[in-house]
Parts: C-alpha cells; structure tokens; sequence
C-alpha cells in the first residue's frame, strides 16, 4: 500500500493524520501541490500511489490536481466530483436540492440590480456569500437596504470575477451554535456543536467546539448530504431551525478537525486514515 | 527544539525538534506567519499571503 497526501501545508491535521498512518505502519509520501508537475500524458509516476489523500487549502490547486488523477485512474480521498461540488456554494445547493436535502433556500443573481431586487423579494436578513471560500470568509449578513445597496457595490468595484456572482442565502434564525458532523464513508463518525455569539460560528473565527450527541436525525441528514455531494470524507455544517428542523448549510471536503477530537473522543485522524487504506485496497 | 530568527522582525522562534517542512510557525514578536522550508539546516521564509480560495 502506498498512500500519497498531496498537502500544501503541513497543519495540526496533517501531522495527526500522518502519526496515525505511522502507527499503523502505514507507508506514505508528502506531495506538496505548490511543487508537484503534472505531465499530462504521462501518468505513470502518480500511478504508483494505491490512493491519493487531498489535504491541500487552495480550493484551485486541489481541484486541478484531483481532476488529472481521476482522469489517470488514480483513487483519490476525496475524489474530484465532490472536490468541485463542495468547493462551490452554488453547485452545492444544487446538489442538495437535486437529493432533497434540506438546505437554507438561495437565490443568484449575476448583477448588482437583480441582486437586490431578489434581496428586497426575499426579505431582510439575508446571508450574501462568495460562490467560492471558506472559513467563513467575506459573508456579509445584509439586514436593511442601505447595507444591501453597499455591500453590493463593493463587491462589483472590488470583487475579483467570481464575486460577479452573487449567492444569497436566506438568514436562519438559529440558537447562538450551529452542528458540524463528520462523515467518513457511508458512517456519521461523531458531531460538535460550534458556539459563538457572534452569528458566524466557525472555529476558524474563534468559536468554541462541544460534543454533539450524533442523533438519529444529525445522522440520516449528515448521510444524506455526504451521498448527495459524493460521499468520500466530509463534513457537514447544520443550521438549527427554531422548531428544531435541521438545514445543510456548507459540506467540507478538506475539513479541519483538531478541535474536535477532545470534546468527542473520537480518533478523526484514525478514522480517516481507515477509510483511504480501505480506498486504495479496493 | 531550534531557535530561529525571524525574517520579518529578526525576534526569536522556536522550532520543535519534529516540526516539519511546510508548518508553519507564528513569530511571537510580530506575528508574521513563518513556514519552514527546510529540516537540515532548519530554515523558514514568510508563508504566503492567504489566497481567496483557501479553506477546507
């Protein structure tokens, strides 16, 4: 078995994933992705890796990648279907929707005008996103017009070309937490619920991580988004409604874990490595 | 355990004896994010800027 994880930095979940590769002796190559040259007609070198485990940060970078190896054959944790469809916003809600997922409803609009007349249709809050992003980066909750009008000219003056895209989410008046799951295979492996008072409850942004019970319904709806993105390793981000109906916000396919390995006790980095010994020997 | 200078403040970072190429490493002097490069001799440059895609 030779396992391959393309990274492009080395973070606290790549170092637990590599000791859990080591003790369980499991042979494996760092590729940094930023170095790493693809010869597009000759394969060979990469198809000696049984499986290759994506960890990279730039959405860019691993999508390319993840695409030339399947196109080569080569098994990859995640594979580029669900690389593409989580990595996008719109193509994700697509994806939800298309499995009957419930999801936050979204509107798009590709000018600053439509935008704001579906804003003013859907009525205020709403969450504007960037199609593409993560960490909860540049979201914007537009609660009047005037924000909606200013907000929508910054991103048409300063916005790079995906940002002449615009997503917009209907806010969901949540309790001050929402539930990130994870998903390894077909198996809701554990939950923690992500507490801030701020109405972005990312860990990356500073909130605070505690054990989520995996019930019956985080479960089936954790699987059922995993399924309808792809399925591979992921998680999923759930919104909480106020008559306890739970909504897939976001599913993660590169996702970040250190925090939620102690409020859970599960072993995350185990898990994973689990599931791509069993990829690549299949 | 290594000590390094940082190459934006010339302050002190220490490197734990397994840090690994690609970590990075935040200079607690002036907080610029260090990635180390090389293992022997250890060696760190700034980290790039964090781009627009990045995430999970």
């Amino acid at each position: 078995m030779k396992i391959g994880i393309l990274y492009s930095r080395i973070r606290a979940e790549e170092k637990l994933i590599i000791r859990a590769l080591a003790e369980r002796g499991v042979a494996y190559e760092l590729i940094d992705v930023r170095r790493a040259v693809f010869d597009l007609a000759r394969p060979e070198a990469w198809r000696a890796y049984d499986v290759i485990l994506e960890r990279c940060i730039s959405h860019s970078r691993a999508l390319a990648a993840l695409q030339i190896l399947d196109s080569w054959g080569v098994p990859c944790v995640n594979n580029a279907r669900v690389a593409q469809v989580c990595g996008s916003k719109l193509e994700t809600t697509l994806a939800l929707l298309a499995a009957s997922v419930p999801t936050p409803r979204v509107q798009i609009a590709s000018t600053s005008e439509a935008a704001l007349a579906a804003i003013e249709a859907m009525g205020y809050p709403v969450v504007l996103k960037p199609a593409v992003g993560s960490w909860g980066r540049l979201l914007a909750k537009i609660n009047d017009r005037e924000a909606a009008e200013a907000v929508l000219e910054h991103k048409a003056t300063l916005g790079s070309y995906h940002h002449s895209i615009f997503y917009i989410q209907e806010y969901v008046r949540k309790p001050d937490r929402d539930i990130r799951s994870f998903v390894v295979g077909e198996k809701t492996i554990c939950a923690i619920t992500r507490h801030s008072s701020h109405w972005i409850t990312n860990t990356a942004r500073g909130g605070r991580a505690e054990n989520c019970p995996v019930t019956p319904q985080i479960d089936q709806l954790s699987r059922a988004a995993a399924r309808a993105v792809g399925g591979g390793i992921v998680a999923v981000d759930l919104l909480e409604m106020e008559d306890g109906e739970l909504l897939v916000n976001e599913v993660n396919y590169t996702m970040e874990f250190r925090n939620s390995i102690e409020p859970t006790g599960v072993d995350i980095p185990g898990r994973i490595v689990e599931y791509v010994v069993e990829v690549g020997g299949s | 355990m290594t000590t390094l200078t940082c190459v934006e403040c010339e302050g002190e970072v220490e490197a734990a004896a397994d840090v690994m190429v690609a970590e990075i490493l935040e200079c607690p002097d002036c907080g610029a994010e260090l990635e180390i490069v090389s293992l022997d001799p250890v060696t760190i440059e700034l980290a790039p800027e964090v781009e627009e895609d990045w995430g999970e």
